[in-house]
């Protein structure tokens, strides 16, 4: 574990060894985009403890560890049951993926509404090349952004999602990420790209599944514009293995009257960062942001967020809400940018975390940049322990110690949960985060259907 | 029922209790009177075993076992319920969803079959409407932005609900109107019977004249300093405590 390794280096070669095999590599437009981000990648280099935005998170596993990119044999890898966050019952489309590619016979994409297309990016640069070249690595910046750029010269896969104009999808869509289904350590690098057109309407649901024990690189970049009066929401669940590194980063460009409404509840991963950046361009547009992460043994797990108010009127609310026991570390980095010209901008973010032990730690750190001078802009940041009076009170009814911690804990969480807009989702969450719970204990079934 | 015998406990190393000795039978109604801080709640708490409440000499029987010997939820399963002199807020909590784990935590413990949610709920009207508690309390958070009647009448609803065998009320009087009072009496005067008892925590002998003890007791510097019966409270609401101040000095 402990010998040294030039990780850029390996990332570099790994990168001429499978360069011919990528999807669209045939593409001028593709080759180059994809040359400038290892170009970029190797002028900057993995992000060090030097750089403001990456102190409180090192990147541990990539100095450690050689990871092999992923190729198509590590697809056919076994799946007994597809984990979801949704219950299968309710028959909702999927895409599912394993340790990096599309697997057609797991997904289910039959019933989809009209207007709405979901493939993977192989199968939309295949299909067609031109709208993919518009899209595609228009919204996230290769600009000073090492783990972007890699992901941009190694992107083979992931989900492309197209709604059309006007067109509004009630069921929730879940694309599922499985991984840790391999003999040795291997990256991949999927690339989402989510547009939403004007006055579009739809729920997407992400999850990253760590089956298996095998450690693995996520390294995911999405990008998602949001047209003018569109709203979508857009769910996450990251629930990688204890070997684990997930570096995501999600790019978001919100329009006209337009929502963003995001969730990301993270319940495992040895290593994660997730990065939000978010670009309110046109008057009346909302951004949410929201999240919840339980974190235990030494996982870590960093959600840094940026929202930028690049016009006037518009707004944004972030309410984060951590679970932090053993050794585990937080770190939540919430940055919210108000342009000169954006007045009338409404900006709210909450960060609240519980310690369960004293070793776990917690790195919270609020940044309001404000030039504009008619806004309203708040922030709240707290770390604290389980309430002993509300244990001791529970416990004075009768409800067993280990239970009563569940229930703090649960409805600590909640605070965070009770964002998400779709019953369904939040359903799938909590029961998500109640198997999480430390302690096998009695918990009332119908807790979620409150 | 209870037997007290020469109670010593410290909070964070300050002895409070120094030799609290009492003895309340089954059917018995025992009321605590006292002066601010002389460790009626402390006894209370530590009834109900609260951690950081240190008992560092003498004992406590409750139906013949060592009542120390329990942690908080196994007296209750055992029959103790304390209604708080300030019920704690519990954010996130529904009160139905409180008093579902609570009832069935109970009852689990007492090897009786748990309720599902219907019939919990069934339980909980009943009592709410015999407790003249309106029924959106119940779907709002544990205690979270009730006045202080509210509270406390949320904690006789709870015991109403829990059936206590032996229950101990701290101050619930203390902040109610006229009516409330009367209701939480009627609680309390519904759970007499052969096989119970309680103690009323209070500093008002108008709530005796509701629930009619059958001993009280003066608490004053950390021991029972005088018992006797109901005409105790009233000499009390008379003279004060200043005899005992000296009598323990
Ligand atoms: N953590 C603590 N450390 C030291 N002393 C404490 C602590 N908690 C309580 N005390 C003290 O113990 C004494 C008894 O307190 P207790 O709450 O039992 O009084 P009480 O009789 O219930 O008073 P009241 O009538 O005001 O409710 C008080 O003097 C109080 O200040
Ligand atoms: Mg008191």
């Amino acid at each position: 574990m402990s010998q040294k390794i030039n990780p850029v280096e390996n990332f570099v070669s790994g990168f001429e060894a499978i360069r011919a095999t990528l999807a669209g590599n045939d593409l001028p437009w593709l080759d180059s985009l994809r040359r400038s981000g290892i170009g970029q990648f190797e002028d900057i280099g993995l992000p060090g403890p030097k750089v403001e935005s990456w102190k409180y998170t090192r990147l541990r596993p990539l100095e450690d560890t050689t990871f092999r990119p992923v190729t198509l044999a590590d697809r056919e890898a076994y799946i007994d049951q597809v984990p979801t966050v949704l219950p299968s019952g309710l028959g909702c489309p999927r895409i599912v993926f394993v340790n990096g590619f599309m697997r057609s016979d797991l997904s289910c994409l039959d019933n989809l509404t009209e207007g709405v297309t979901v493939e993977s990016l192989g199968a939309a640069v295949a299909r067609d090349p031109e709208w993919v070249e518009t899209h595609l690595g228009r919204i996230g910046s290769l600009e000073g952004q090492p783990l972007v750029a890699l992901n941009t010269a190694m992107m083979n896969s992931g989900v492309v999602v197209h709604v059309r104009r006007g067109v509004v999808v009630e069921q929730p869509i879940q694309m599922i990420f499985i991984a840790g289904l391999t003999e040795e350590p291997v990256a991949c690098y999927p690339r989402n790209l989510i547009v939403m057109e004007e006055a579009s309407q739809a729920t997407l649901v992400k999850l990253h599944a760590g089956l298996g024990v095998s450690a693995y690189l996520a390294n995911a970049v999405t990008e998602v514009d949001v047209g003018d009066a569109a709203i979508l929401r857009h769910y996450r669940v990251q629930s990688e293995n204890m070997q684990a590194t997930h570096l995501g980063s999600l790019h978001v460009r919100i329009g006209r009257d337009a929502t963003y409404d995001g969730f990301g509840l993270h319940i495992g991963g040895r290593l994660s960062r997730t990065e939000v950046f978010a670009r309110l361009e046109g008057e009346g547009g909302h951004c949410a942001l929201n999240g919840a992460y339980l974190m235990k043994g030494r996982e870590h797990c960093d959600n840094t967020t940026v929202i930028e108010h690049a016009v006037p009127h518009t707004t944004c609310s972030e309410v984060f809400k951590g679970i932090l026991d053993d050794e585990s570390r937080g770190v939540f980095q919430g940055r919210i940018v108000v342009h000169k010209d954006a007045q009338g901008t409404d900006g709210h973010q909450l960060s609240n975390v519980l310690l369960l032990s004293d070793k776990a730690e917690m790195d919270a750190k609020p940044e309001l940049e404000i030039y504009a001078d008619d806004v309203k802009c708040s922030h709240g940041a707290t770390t604290g322990q389980l309430d002993e009076t509300a244990l001791f009170y529970l416990r004075s009814r009768g409800i067993p110690e280990a239970l009563a911690r569940n229930l703090l804990i649960q409805s600590f969480v909640a605070g965070a949960l009770d964002e998400i807009k779709c019953d369904a989702v939040r359903e799938a969450m909590m029961s998500k985060v109640v198997h999480w719970l430390p302690a096998k204990c009695f918990l009332a079934e119908e807790w979620t259907e409150e | 029922m209870l037997e007290i015998k020469n109670l010593h406990a410290a909070v964070d190393g300050t002895e409070i209790l120094k030799g609290l000795s009492l003895e309340i039978n089954a059917g018995e109604t025992h009321a605590i009177m006292g002066p601010n801080g002389s460790g009626k709640s402390t006894l209370s708490y530590v009834l109900a075993g609260r951690d950081g409440y240190k008992v560092t000499k003498g004992e406590i029987l409750y139906k013949g076992q060592n009542l120390l010997d329990l942690s908080p939820e196994e007296r209750a399963g055992e029959g103790v319920f304390l209604a708080f002199q300030y019920p704690v807020e519990i954010p996130g909590v529904a009160n139905t969803i409180f008093l579902k784990e609570a009832l069935n935590a109970v009852r689990r413990h007492r090897g009786e079959e748990e309720l599902d949610a219907m019939a919990v709920l069934k339980v909980v009207r009943e009592k709410t409407k015999e407790l003249g508690i309106s029924e959106d309390m119940l779907k709002r958070a544990v205690n979270v932005g009730f006045s202080g009647g509210e509270k406390k009448r949320n904690e006789v609803l709870q015991m109403a609900v829990l059936n206590p065998s032996l229950a101990i009320l701290d101050e619930t009087d203390s902040g109610l109107d006229i009516d409330a009072l009367k209701i939480v009496a009627d609680g309390v005067n519904a759970l007499r019977a052969p096989d119970r008892a309680t103690l009323v925590i209070t500093h008002y002998q108008r709530l005796l004249d509701h629930i009619v003890p059958d001993k009280v007791h003066v608490l004053a510097k950390g021991r029972i300093q005088r018992s006797g019966g109901k005409a105790l409270a009233l000499e009390l609401e008379k003279n004060g405590y200043a005899e005992f101040a000296e009598a323990a000095a």
